[in-house]
C-alpha cells in the first residue's frame, strides 16, 4: 500500500527509522520546494541517493570529492560520455586511477551528504516506492541507517527545541531596548548580518526568510542566536491554552461492571 | 434503565459519523452542518456538536455512542462528552496522514480527560492510498500494546469487530487491576 505524506508530518528522520525498522526495500522521493531527492534502500540499508539538480554521474561525485581534478572530470565526461557508472568505474580501477575503495568512499561520503541535506528540509511531500530500485547504471552500496538516523534524531531535537522557542514565524522581531548595544560591535556571520538587516517589526520571519533564501530550519536557529544574544525579542501573539485537569474513571463495583461489559458484547456479537 | 457510552473520536473527516451510523438502532442524530471553511471543504458537511446512535443491549441497559467533532475548534465538546465514557475509539484516516498529528493530538487529550481504555482504529483501509498499519503504528507513535485496528466505517461487520476490541480492551484492563 501507499506510503506518502507531507514532510510537516514526518520527519526525513522517522521515515529513515521507518524503513530501518521494517527492512524496507524501495526508493524514497522527496519533492521539496526547491529539489527532489530519490534515495534508495534494500531492506532497510541505503544503497542510492540523488538530488535532481546535482550531475549525480560517477565523474561529477568523483569530481565533487576531489579524487580527480576538474580538467580529468572535462575529459572523462568528453571521451566516456556513453559509459554508464558501473563501465566508468571499472575502467578507473583497471587503469590504476582510482582504488575500489577510493569510488566506493566517494559514492557513500555523496549519498551521505545528500541524506544530511533532506535533513533540513522541513517542507514537501514524499512518496515511498515499493521495490523500485536504483537506475541500473549507477552502482549501489550498502550502508546501515542507524548512524544517519541518530545524526537526525539530534537535528530533529534541534528543530523542536527551535520550534518551541519560535513556535510560528509569522511572528515579527524588533530590536531589544538595550541603549548600551551597539550592534555594529558584535560578531555576526554573513547570513545573520543579512537577516538583521530585515529587522523590524512590520516585517514577519517567514518574509524574512523568504528575502533571505533561508529555510525554516536556517531562520530560527539565525533568530534563536539573535535572541540569545539578547539583541533583538519576538513579538509573541496569543495566550497558551489552560490545561485541563484529568479526571478519574468513575468507580462502580467490578463484578457488576464486567457483567455489564459481557452482555454488550453478546449483544454486538449478535448485531 | 442504565445507560452506558462510548465515544468515538478522531480527526475531522476521519469517518465517525459513518462509523456509528453503521451499528447505530436508531438514525444517528447529527448536528452535521455545512463546511464554511475552504481549507476544510474534502466533504459537503461535518459535525458541530456531536453524533449519537443507540444500540439497545437489553431491557435494562443501551448503549450510547457519541462522535465528537472533529475540529479542534469545537473542542469544548470533547470534555463534555468524554465525562464518565466506558471507553473511546480514535478513528483515522488511513489515507491522509496529514492527519496522523491531529490523531495523535485529539488520543492525548482523551487520555487526559479520562484515563478510560481505549482502541485506535485506521479507517478507510478500502483505499488505495491507505497506509499499512506497521507504518501507522510507527507514524502515531503508538505503543505495541495499544490495539490498532483495520477498519471500514461504512462495513458494518468491520464496526462490529472494532466495538468488540474495544469491549475485550475494557475487560482485560478490568482483570488487570
Amino acid at each position: 500500500m501507499a506510503l506518502k505524506g507531507n514532510l510537516r508530518d514526518f520527519t526525513i528522520t522517522q521515515l529513515l527509522n521507518l524503513v530501518n525498522l521494517a527492512c524496507k526495500t524501495g526508493t524514497l522521493v522527496v519533492e521539496g520546494p526547491a529539489d527532489v531527492a530519490k534515495i534508495t534502500f534494500r531492506e532497510g540499508k541505503l544503497i542510492y541517493a540523488q538530488l535532481d539538480h546535482l550531475d549525480n554521474s560517477l565523474a561529477g561525485i568523483l569530481r565533487r570529492s576531489k579524487k580527480i581534478s576538474s580538467r580529468q572530470y572535462s575529459i572523462l565526461t568528453e571521451r566516456a560520455a556513453n559509459m554508464n557508472d558501473k563501465e566508468l568505474g571499472i575502467l578507473l580501477i583497471n587503469a590504476g586511477y582510482l582504488s575500489q575503495y577510493d569510488i566506493i568512499d566517494s559514492l557513500q561520503q555523496y549519498f551521505v551528504g545528500i541524506v544530511r541535506q533532506l535533513f533540513t528540509w522541513v517542507e514537501g511531500v514524499f512518496t515511498f516506492e515499493v521495490n523500485t530500485l536504483q537506475p541500473s547504471d549507477k552502482i549501489p552500496i550498502r550502508m546501515d541507517l542507524e548512524n544517519l538516523i541518530i545524526e537526525g534524531s539530534r537535528q530533529l531535537r534541534e528543530w523542536e527545541q527551535l520550534q518551541q522557542e519560535i513556535p510560528s514565524l509569522d511572528m515579527s522581531l524588533k530590536f531589544s531596548d538595550r541603549p548600551g548595544i551597539n550592534i555594529r560591535n558584535v560578531n555576526l556571520s554573513v547570513e545573520e548580518w543579512r537577516v538583521v538587516y530585515y529587522v523590524n517589526p512590520k516585517n514577519t520571519m517567514r518574509q524574512i526568510a523568504k528575502a533571505t533564501k533561508l529555510n525554516d530550519l536556517e531562520i530560527r536557529r539565525i533568530v534563536y542566536s539573535l535572541l540569545q544574544a539578547g539583541l533583538i525579542e519576538v513579538i509573541r501573539p496569543g495566550e497558551h491554552p489552560a490545561t485541563l485537569p484529568p479526571r478519574a474513571f468513575p468507580k462502580t463495583n467490578k463484578t457488576e461492571q464486567k457483567s455489564l461489559i459481557n452482555r454488550i458484547i453478546d449483544r454486538i456479537r449478535a448485531i | 434503565m442504565q445507560t452506558v457510552k462510548i465515544v468515538v473520536t478522531g480527526p475531522f473527516s476521519s469517518g465517525k459519523t459513518e462509523f456509528i451510523q453503521s451499528i447505530s438502532e436508531i438514525d444517528v442524530v447529527s448536528t452535521e452542518r455545512k463546511i464554511s471553511l475552504e481549507s476544510e471543504k474534502i466533504k459537503s458537511a461535518t459535525t458541530v456538536a456531536m453524533d449519537f446512535g443507540r444500540i439497545t443491549i437489553d431491557k435494562e441497559l443501551v448503549l450510547y455512542m457519541f462522535g465528537t467533532p472533529g475540529q479542534r475548534r469545537f473542542d469544548f465538546m470533547w470534555e463534555i462528552l468524554s465525562e464518565g465514557m466506558l471507553g473511546f475509539i480514535v478513528m483515522v484516516d488511513s489515507a491522509r496522514p496529514e492527519t496522523f498529528r491531529e490523531a495523535r493530538y485529539i488520543l492525548e487529550t482523551f487520555r487526559a480527560y479520562a484515563p478510560t481504555p481505549y482502541v485506535v482504529t485506521a479507517n478507510k483501509q478500502d483505499l488505495d492510498d491507505a497506509w499499512d498499519l506497521e507504518d501507522m503504528r510507527f507514524a502515531l507513535r503508538l505503543d505495541p500494546k495499544i490495539k490498532l485496528l483495520p477498519c471500514v466505517a461504512h462495513d458494518k461487520n468491520s464496526v462490529k469487530k472494532v466495538l468488540l476490541e474495544l469491549l475485550y480492551t475494557i475487560l482485560a484492563e478490568m482483570e488487570a487491576k
